[in-house]
């Protein structure tokens, strides 16, 4: 075949489908268009090679302070903040553990022993209830450990953006440790106060470590996220983090919907938890 | 996608929101992180440090003040860089029309590489290996690219040092793949035939669509 035009050379090396076959053929038998291949690529890769000057580590501040005074400030909207994820989530929490606790008080008060009817009845009903709220409050805590272990993650891999360096960005850490508070305090009480001691000491310890980040400066030394990583390695907390979602995804599996199962049972199982 | 870009992304997400929700200082985290990916581009397409500069400026100030059009499934990093590349064209054609009129007609540049000052280069020819590692070359290299059209440049600059997509240029172009992918093409031949002399030191250049 003809030599590659400079159109199709140019087009091969860039990846293009068309031809390739025929093309990659004539290129491996054509020391010439082999040779032309060769050049174009070196010349691109040099292209990519040539040097720009670093603007410095806090070039980004540098941006903000120049910019900073020539933003105006934005009308507040109060309901997008109130629409994310994470928030519609723990509001949706405890829409559903008042609406669950509502009903179960109404069921147990409705059908109680004095009134004439079974016991056996009303204690179903509020195993039924407590099964709801348990299986509403797991699917929340898992969620938020989920989230929380990718954070955990961040720290454990923050590093400075290059060698030398001795400062590291933790704004982006930080500011999720701060949503993730809120969150953890919330889902925290809950588990006491459904007697889940064993959530909530682990809710608990994650809280703390939380705290930390979310208080950190924007920039930390790197023996400040050593000091950090220290104490996350101290509790295991990486660890426990992960065992309780484990066994929160085994418990989620477990209460899910199935054939016929005694109120008896299940009150049992709620109180192993 | 890995944990880290997400985890970024995820991080973007908030704090846009949370600009979107009146909170100005949350746009500083935008900024800060993703300045010197904007400097980068804007050095690139602008060959100095205090128009790269501005272009970054530029670009956050515009991003702010469209935020409420950005997506928020999109990613904020190409949605900058986007606009970088926009103000960038707009800037380097402004640029280029006012030093026309600075000059006289007869040296007016024109979008072809015609009057290119790279096709005065010496035909001195060190290997291609050494294109990275003089200094004189270096900066012919950077001639060369400030010698392409600004659409030129931009697309050369997308595609072979930060590798976009041609999709992703189209729309920095603000024009179709085809277009696109043209553009790209012709930085490459003008660029390939500006630098012939120093990446092919043959006597007589090559027929391009002979026989072999």
């Amino acid at each position: 075949m003809k030599h590659l035009s400079e159109e199709q050379l140019i087009a091969y090396q860039d990846g293009e489908a068309a031809g390739r076959e025929e093309f990659s053929a004539h290129i491996a038998a054509c020391a010439e268009c082999k040779a032309e291949l060769g050049r174009l690529t070196e010349m691109l890769a040099a292209f990519e090679a040539l040097p720009v000057p670093d603007p410095g580590e806090d070039y980004g501040r540098r941006v903000w302070q120049q910019i900073a005074p020539r933003l105006e400030e934005k009308h507040s909207h109060w309901w997008p903040a109130l629409l994310t994820p994470q928030r519609l989530m723990a509001g949706a929490l405890v829409a559903t553990l008042l609406l669950v606790a509502f009903l179960a008080g109404r069921v147990s008060k409705r059908v109680t022993p004095s009134d004439g009817g079974s016991p056996l009845t009303a204690s179903t009903g509020t195993a039924d209830a407590a099964r709801v709220r348990e299986r509403v409050l797991m699917l929340a805590v898992g969620e938020h450990l989920g989230r929380s272990e990718m954070v955990l993650m961040d720290i454990a891999n923050a590093e400075p953006g290059s060698a030398g360096v001795k400062q590291v960005n933790f704004s982006s850490q930080r500011r999720r440790a701060e949503d993730l508070l809120d969150e953890n305090r919330l889902y925290r009480q809950t588990a006491l106060q459904e007697g889940d001691t064993g959530i909530a000491n682990v809710l608990d310890e994650l809280e703390r470590v939380l705290l930390d980040v979310a208080h950190s400066p924007q920039t930390v030394t790197t023996a400040q996220i050593k000091s950090i990583r220290q104490r996350i390695d101290d509790d295991g907390l990486l660890f426990k983090v992960r065992v309780l979602t484990k066994q929160i995804q085994m418990r989620e599996n477990t209460s899910k919907p199935g054939p016929a199962q005694s109120g008896a049972v299940r009150v049992e199982r709620n109180n192993e938890a | 996608m890995n944990e880290s870009v997400e985890s970024v992304r995820e991080a973007d997400a908030i704090a846009i929101e949370r600009t979107l929700a009146g909170d100005r200082d949350a746009f500083r985290i935008l900024v800060e992180r993703h300045s010197a990916t904007i400097f980068r581009l804007a050095y690139r397409l602008s060959g100095n440090h205090h128009d790269a500069e501005e272009i970054v400026q530029e670009a956050f100030l515009r991003a702010y003040q469209k935020l409420e059009q950005f997506a928020s499934q999109a990613n904020f990093a190409t949605w900058v860089y986007r606009i970088a590349a926009n103000y960038s064209i707009d800037r380097m054609r402004q640029k280029k029309k006012e030093d026309a009129r600075r000059q006289a007609p007869s040296t007016e540049m024109s979008d072809d590489v015609e009057q290119d000052p790279l096709r005065q280069i010496p035909d001195a020819a060190p290997t291609p290996e050494r294109l990275t590692q003089s200094v004189e070359l270096k900066r012919e290299m950077e001639t060369a690219l400030q010698s392409l059209t600004p659409a030129e440049r931009i697309a050369f600059v997308m595609r072979h040092c930060d590798g976009c997509g041609i999709a992703e240029i189209a729309l920095a172009l603000k024009s179709n793949s085809s277009a696109a992918k043209n553009t790209v093409f012709r930085a490459v031949q003008k660029l390939r035939q500006a630098l012939e002399p120093q990446l092919a030191p043959r006597a007589q250049a090559r027929a391009m669509g002979t026989e072999s």
